[in-house]
């Protein structure tokens, strides 16, 4: 288990240094100046080259990149061009919306697509089966910014049950706070609910058939209790891979919802960056969001390991 | 069923009352603008989102730039200037306080103009204020800036975002802190959300009508439409024009349709064969169909220009009709100069709506008259390398946004690369001239040279097309300066 643990580890640190410098060397090699594109078209070439000295732009790139991961060891994520303000203060900002949204998001789609899943599957071939069948793979195929201007519409503007977007700060009113994010962890939330109750119903469907259940029945339990008993617990596993990699999915959904709802999370942070050219800013946020999502992935292997014992012992 | 959704209703409205959402009150607005500000110094930074904010709402100057684009006394309730023109004096407003509490001097006045200048400076526009060779205070309430050459604009510049008056305590901590001396105080900033501004109370001005405003960011349309439905905001500056349909006939909304400082051209290399030739810039103007393209790329609301001025503006005349729209003269005038069977160029493009929708349009206008145009759509960064910086290019489409920006033609280094000294020294003669009559007279001959030479293909005027609840009152429709202004915004009784 520790040999196991170590190597994933080994693996988490190099896929981050190895993302860390592809995402230093594509950003370098964007054509255009960041000193210009922030002074703009009427901007004097000596106020362009003051600023490319300040920003530190005639460093060469090897060594630009050793700087920027040795800042970040540190927690230095280095300064914004277009804020000037600290790069960890700005995520660090923004996580407030991102985190709970992706929470929210991730709840909502377990609590709704697991269910229905089981539903599904303990239906199969019934009109019941088609029905959450037919509506989950709708929920795959709309795109969740579309979904989110739907939910807008009728609960925002036709209701006025919801804002149809903002956010007003926890500190300030939790429950506007809350209620801000509603429709937006709902946008978020559909297609990977809808995943989920797929994946759900096809590994219960699979169990069912095994050996182990017909064995159970054997020992006098329905099916509803041997599916129940030994099914899900056993239908988890491919379900909990799909849930790490689900993750990834949900933090490039918030880039896009957060847009939609205007939000000020982690997502329209980046998305502000790239277009505003802000190189420090997009780099910093990226290596956060892969951060995220690599040590989700971490934790999921971890977490396969100790749920199936299988795993533990054919890779030590 | 039923029993549910009146349930989630309930809890819903119950959480509504808790919250206690914002709603328009009849003293607070919430305006969506598109762009989020960087920081909120005006006086650091060239981005048109710190002025919406920021400009003549938190920060004031000197003098003030009113609706019409004329200059109004602001900090400065009178000035004189000397009949050499080279010194100025102006007479400061009593009573005046910034945000803090200070109180607002000559001293002030003083510190704000030697930061705009110092060696260090990150103004946007220094070069405005570089004539000024020194700022002395003469006693509390009086300033005397003396001028090595003359500039005939100088009372506008001192009316732009870019020299407001600022305190020293605070100067340092204006990016997210601002403190001024204008009818709104800042309140609160949260990032990537909102501002809130608070009616400042002893303010030294004509008391205004808002007690609140909050600026809400919003960049999609679809989304600005779904806000301004929901009345979540209760306006927007600058809508786009593809979807102001959605407005158009409700009773509730008022959309107002006006100019800004914005001139879309289509920029020229003057430098390149066959551009250098002037023949063949009259016939690709000749080629142009203004009304086309206004129709295309702004759905009719552009205002069409015949040269590099502002149609608001009270030095505007109306060129228009130089080279009228006519495929015939525009392929004489090509055969003329040498190209009767037309000729192939490039067309680069940065990623802005009115950029791409009018570079197709044009595309097909020029085709008509036998020039191949090959459309290259760059991102905003390569489009600075290639066309401004490195003036690697053919034709472009650009809207100049600057008020008075008719002055870069007189530099031969500029992009578009227009080298006549006979302008350059009318600009030199404009700059120098106070008189108003006279300062129109020479402005009306610059917009005619331009105009007649075809420096670059004049296309329309960018619109602004605010959209905002059919109570409210008192918003600019035209937008001769960068900002947003709140001063006379109220809602009716």
């Amino acid at each position: 288990m520790i040999l196991f643990s170590l190597r994933r580890f080994i693996g988490f640190a190099v896929t981050l240094l190895v993302a860390a410098l592809v995402i230093f060397w594509l950003l370098d090699l964007l054509p255009g100046d960041p000193a210009q594109f922030v002074l703009g078209i009427n901007a004097t070439p000596e106020s362009v080259a003051r600023l490319r000295l300040q920003m530190g732009l005639d460093v060469p790139a090897p060594e630009r990149f050793v700087g920027w991961i040795w800042g970040m060891l540190g927690g230095d994520f280095g300064v914004s061009y277009t804020q000037r303000a600290p790069v960890s203060e700005l995520i660090w900002g923004r996580l407030g919306v991102t985190l709970p949204l992706s929470v929210f998001a991730m709840v909502i789609s377990v609590v709704v697509g697991l269910p229905l899943g089981i539903l599904a599957a303990r239906r199969r071939g019934k009109p019941l089966d088609t029905v959450v069948m037919i509506v989950a793979q709708t929920g795959i195929a709309i795109p969740n910014f579309w979904f989110g201007m739907l939910l807008t519409l009728l609960f925002a503007v036709t209701l006025r049950w919801l804002p149809p977007g903002g956010f007003t700060p926890w500190h300030e009113n939790p429950g506007a706070a809350f209620r801000g994010l509603i429709l937006p962890s709902l946008a978020l939330a559909l297609p990977q609910a809808s995943i989920l109750a797929r994946v759900m119903r096809t590994a219960l469907v699979d169990v069912t058939s095994q050996d182990y259940i017909r064995t159970a029945r054997a020992k006098g339990l329905t099916l509803g209790q041997a599916v129940w008993r030994h099914g899900v617990r056993n239908a988890l596993l491919p379900v909990l891979t799909i849930l790490g990699l689900q993750f990834a999915f949900l933090v490039a959904g918030t880039i896009i919802v957060e847009n939609v709802f205007y939000l000020p999370g982690l997502g329209r942070l980046i998305l502000t960056a790239i277009l505003e050219r802000d190189l420090i800013l997009v780099r910093g946020a990226t290596i956060i969001l892969i951060l995220a999502v690599t040590a989700t992935m971490l934790l999921t292997d971890l977490a396969y390991a100790l749920v199936d014992p299988r795993l533990r012992e054919r890779s030590a | 069923m039923n029993t549910i959704t009146k349930a989630i209703g309930l809890a819903l409205a119950l959480s509504t009352a808790l919250a206690g959402v914002a709603m328009a009150q009849s003293t607070e607005v919430r305006i969506g603008v598109a762009l989020e500000p960087p920081t909120l110094d005006p006086t650091a930074g060239a981005a048109e989102a710190i002025d919406i904010v920021v400009y003549q709402n938190i920060f004031e100057g000197l003098t003030r730039i009113d609706e019409a684009g004329a200059v109004q006394p602001g900090l400065a309730e009178s000035w004189t200037i000397s009949d050499d023109g080279l010194t100025y004096t102006f007479k400061l407003h009593d009573g005046v306080t910034f945000h803090d509490g200070s109180t607002f001097d000559a001293e002030d006045v003083k510190f704000s103009f030697d930061r705009i200048l110092a060696e260090d400076s990150v103004n946007a526009h220094k070069e405005f204020y570089e004539p000024i060779s020194s700022v002395t205070v003469v006693d509390p309430l009086t300033v005397e800036m003396k001028l090595d050459r003359q500039i005939g604009r100088f009372l506008f510049d001192l009316g732009r975002g870019d020299a407001v008056i600022v305190a020293p305590e605070s100067a340092d901590n204006n990016a997210n802190q601002p403190i001024g001396t204008g009818p709104f105080a800042f309140l609160q900033w949260d990032k990537g959300s909102r501002v809130i501004l608070e009616a400042y109370q002893p303010y030294w001005g004509e008391p205004v009508h808002l007690t609140k405003a909050t600026y809400v960011f919003i960049s999609d349309t679809a989304t600005l439409t779904n806000a301004l439905l929901a009345g979540d905001i209760d306006g927007t500056n600058n809508f786009g024009q593809e979807a102001l349909g959605v407005f158009e006939g409700n009773p509730q909304f008022t959309i107002l349709a006006g100019t800004t400082e914005g001139e879309t051209i289509l920029g020229t290399n003057n430098r390149k064969a066959p551009f250098d030739n002037l023949k063949v810039r009259q016939a690709m103007a000749h080629a142009l169909d203004r009304q086309a393209i206004i129709d295309g790329a702004t759905y009719g609301y552009g205002t069409p220009i015949g040269s590099a001025f502002a149609p608001h503006n009270a030095y505007y005349v109306d060129l228009t009709g130089t080279y009228p729209h006519d495929v015939a003269k525009a392929k004489a005038l090509l055969a003329e100069a040498g190209y009767p069977d037309g000729f192939s160029a490039t067309l680069k493009l940065p990623p802005l709506a009115y950029a791409s929708l009018s570079g197709q349009i044009i595309a097909s206008q020029f085709a008509e008259v036998g020039i191949k145009l090959e459309l290259i759509n760059v991102e905003f960064a390569q489009w600075l390398e290639d066309v401004y910086t490195n003036k690697d290019f053919d034709l472009t489409i650009i809207s100049h946004v600057e008020p008075f920006d008719i002055g870069n033609y007189a530099n031969p280094d500029y992009y578009f690369g227009y080298d006549n000294p006979e302008f350059q020294a009318l600009i030199e003669t404009l700059n120098g001239t106070t008189d108003e009559a006279k300062r129109k007279e020479l402005a009306i001959q610059a917009q005619t040279i331009l105009a007649d030479d075809a420096v670059n293909g004049y296309l329309f005027q960018l619109p602004q097309t605010g959209v905002w609840n059919a109570k409210l009152t008192g918003m600019w429709k035209d937008s001769p300066i960068e900002g947003l202004v709140l001063r006379d915004i109220r809602w009716a009784e």
